[in-house]
């Protein structure tokens, strides 16, 4: 069931593979770029489009705006500076642009950006928690989200998507020296709703972020996650977990750009499917530029098939062009109930949908446990018991936590 | 008075050039109350019985019965074999990321019992069945079987014996890999089973050292996939001396 694979570059083969960059760039990745003219109108057969069921995604990649807007409620403490920008100032905090066209068609029709400001030497005793709730999968939204925390400081910040609509959006993420942030961005839409959405984060000197994107709900959920440095020694955790449903469709594309020496990253993903025609999408790009030495990277993608009539696909791409890094590798793997675990615990009398209730519980919780913030991690839990009594029955006994 | 009562078991898997029979014809009647040794050479099918008994989907069964106190064991599940009283303590107990130990213990006690366990006691009982083993308190928050050493995962089979309470206890080389005081503090856990009466316990070992602190009723030896000779517990002394070499055809 596992496919692992770790890829040390040998200081043999990596002048050709470098030349070949330097030509090229990274050929999976178009420039950033806020202009909507530089993207096409995808017809599926474009590389970062041709998973995505473009046709369900009715009018949202034209250029038109509209006036309808999600509703939004914030909490968050004092320290924190919440103000709305135009497109125009957005624009000039530098951070990164747009990656494709949908994340393009959201800054431009956004109406400006609500921009989320911790000031630099602040430490949060609460997160940020930002409720986007939708009224009508009728309705299309474009919005733009910045979060910007200054240098030496520490966030929990956390994004909920509920209700419906059709929701095209950008968020961009500066993160200062020396700074440290969760995020967590939870998709619990209504079945019905569209989410393409593009996360754009920028880890500071010596910064650490971790990510959390958990998709759960949604008809169609479409998340390009980006990161990229803006000094050396930055950490970067990204995790993602996804529950997908018969006929539903959710795609995470990452692509992490080690464009400063000595960075890490670190990115796990986990999916479970069933029913017939859910399909999961994960495509983990990382780049590793020739000035970023000493780095060290690995993804790792695991989807769990739960039924016959799934389709998860997986497909982690790793360039290199510098030899002098401390490790890169990556490791996929698709596959259907370990029988074994199956068996342990069915000898201890538990039926066979209970088992497999456990192992998937497990499965997520083994991920949520990392996050480390009590109140992410309940959140998740509980967003994943749900799903597991929708989709295999309720636990015997009281979930644990 | 229960039995696990077993008749010309015969027992095949699937391998590379076709079936293959691994038991060919076990004949073992265990009465509650009872510690029966099935001792035997590498590959002679001592954990495939045990296996068998507990239902993996593995082993197929071609011939014989299985049965506890006259019920079919073999046309029962997995699950249903376990709630009908067998217990299995495996060799290689399988890890489960991100299924707590507690959780699990719970889950199993439920499925066992068929009602919660209630929590004040339930509490208790498991703080106490713990610390009897020497497993530390933290144990209960980590992953079922996740980075347990050898000694751990051993330590923890027999803490579910105890908590489950089964009527037949098959332990399949819980010795294999324990040192001298894991040894001693697993055969305890196994003895206090046994001290609860009308409990019977078939304890599968390569070799004698488990049986100086668990005293077998019975001992057999397993070659070729049946037994080739019963006896007491003087049989074990015999084995420690001379070995399985007589049992085992030359060439």
């Amino acid at each position: 069931m596992t496919q692992t694979q770790q890829v040390r570059p040998s200081e043999a083969d990596v002048p050709v593979v470098a030349r070949a960059i330097e030509t090229v760039a990274s050929h999976l990745h178009p420039t950033p770029s806020y202009d909507l003219a530089d993207y096409d109108v995808p017809t599926g057969r474009e590389e970062v489009w041709r998973f995505t069921p473009i046709k369900r995604l009715r009018g949202l990649l034209e250029d038109t705006p509209s006036d309808d807007h999600l509703e939004w409620k914030l909490d968050a403490p004092a320290a924190v500076e919440v103000s709305e920008l135009t497109v125009e100032a957005a624009r000039a905090l530098g951070g990164p642009a747009p990656v494709d066209r949908s994340s393009a068609l959201a800054v431009k029709h956004s109406g400006g950006a609500m921009l989320i400001d911790i000031p630099a030497d602040t430490e949060l005793d609460q997160p940020v928690v930002v409720r986007l709730a939708g009224v009508s999968a009728e309705q299309v939204v474009h919005g733009h989200v910045l979060v910007r925390i200054g240098r030496h400081s520490r966030a929990i910040v956390v994004l909920e998507h509920t209700g419906s609509a059709q929701y095209v959006a950008e968020v961009t993420v500066l993160v200062g020296d020396s700074a440290r942030l969760e995020l967590a961005s939870l998709q619990l839409w209504d079945d019905d709703a569209v989410h393409l959405g593009h996360v754009a984060v920028r880890v500071g000197r010596d910064a650490e972020v971790r990510t959390f994107q958990a998709s759960l709900g949604g008809s169609v959920v479409r998340m390009v996650e980006t990161a990229d440095y803006a000094g050396p020694g930055g950490r970067l955790e990204m995790y993602g977990l996804y529950f997908v449903d018969a006929g539903q469709h959710i795609e995470h594309r990452l692509f992490i750009d080690h464009n400063q020496p000595r960075t890490r990253s670190n990115a796990d993903y986990r999916g479970a499917l069933q029913g017939k025609g859910a399909h999961s999408v994960w495509v983990g790009d990382v780049l590793i530029r020739k000035q970023a030495e000493g780095i060290q990277t690995y993804e790792s993608n695991r989807n769990l098939v739960l039924t016959e009539g799934c389709q998860a696909d997986s497909v982690p791409n790793l360039e290199i062009e510098t030899g002098e890094i401390e490790g890169a590798g990556h490791a996929s793997a698709t596959g259907r109930f370990d029988d074994e675990q199956l068996f342990y615990l069915q000898s201890r009398g538990i039926t066979p949908v209970e088992a497999k209730r456990l192992v998937v519980h497990g499965f997520f919780a083994d991920l949520i446990r990392r996050i480390g913030v009590g109140s992410i991690e309940r959140r998740l839990l509980d967003a994943v018991e749900a799903e597991l009594a929708k989709n295999i029955g309720l636990p015997a006994v009281g979930v644990e936590r | 008075m229960a039995t696990l009562e077993i008749r010309d078991l015969h027992v095949s898997v699937e391998a590379e050039d076709g079936r293959k029979e691994i038991l060919r014809g076990v004949d073992l009647t265990v009465r509650d109350g009872e510690t029966h040794a099935i001792m035997g050479p590498n590959g002679s099918g001592k954990s495939t019985l045990a296996y068998s008994i507990a239902g993996h989907p593995k082993y197929a069964v071609t011939q014989g019965t299985v049965s506890l106190d006259g019920v079919d064991v073999l046309s029962m599940t997995v699950d249903e074999r376990a709630r009908a009283g067998l217990f299995l303590a495996m060799q290689y107990p399988v890890e489960v990321p991100g299924v707590s130990v507690s959780n699990f213990l719970r889950t199993a006690k439920t499925a066992i019992d068929g009602t919660p366990p209630k929590l004040r006691t339930w509490v208790g009982d498991v703080r106490d069945a713990m610390t009897a083993l020497s497993i530390d308190a933290t144990f209960a928050e980590r992953s079922l079987n996740e980075g347990f050493s050898g000694g751990e995962k051993k330590r923890h089979e027999i803490l579910q014996l105890e908590l489950l309470d089964p009527r037949f206890a098959i332990l399949d080389e819980t010795d294999s890999g324990l040192d001298i005081d894991a040894l001693r503090v697993v055969s305890e856990g196994v003895n206090r089973f046994r001290a609860k009466g009308d409990r019977g316990v078939l304890l599968i070992t390569h070799y004698t050292r488990i049986l100086r602190y668990i005293t077998p009723d019975f001992v057999h030896v397993f070659v070729d996939g049946r037994i080739a000779e019963e006896g007491g517990p003087e049989l074990a002394d015999r084995l420690e001396s001379e070995g399985y070499e007589r049992f085992v055809k030359v060439g």
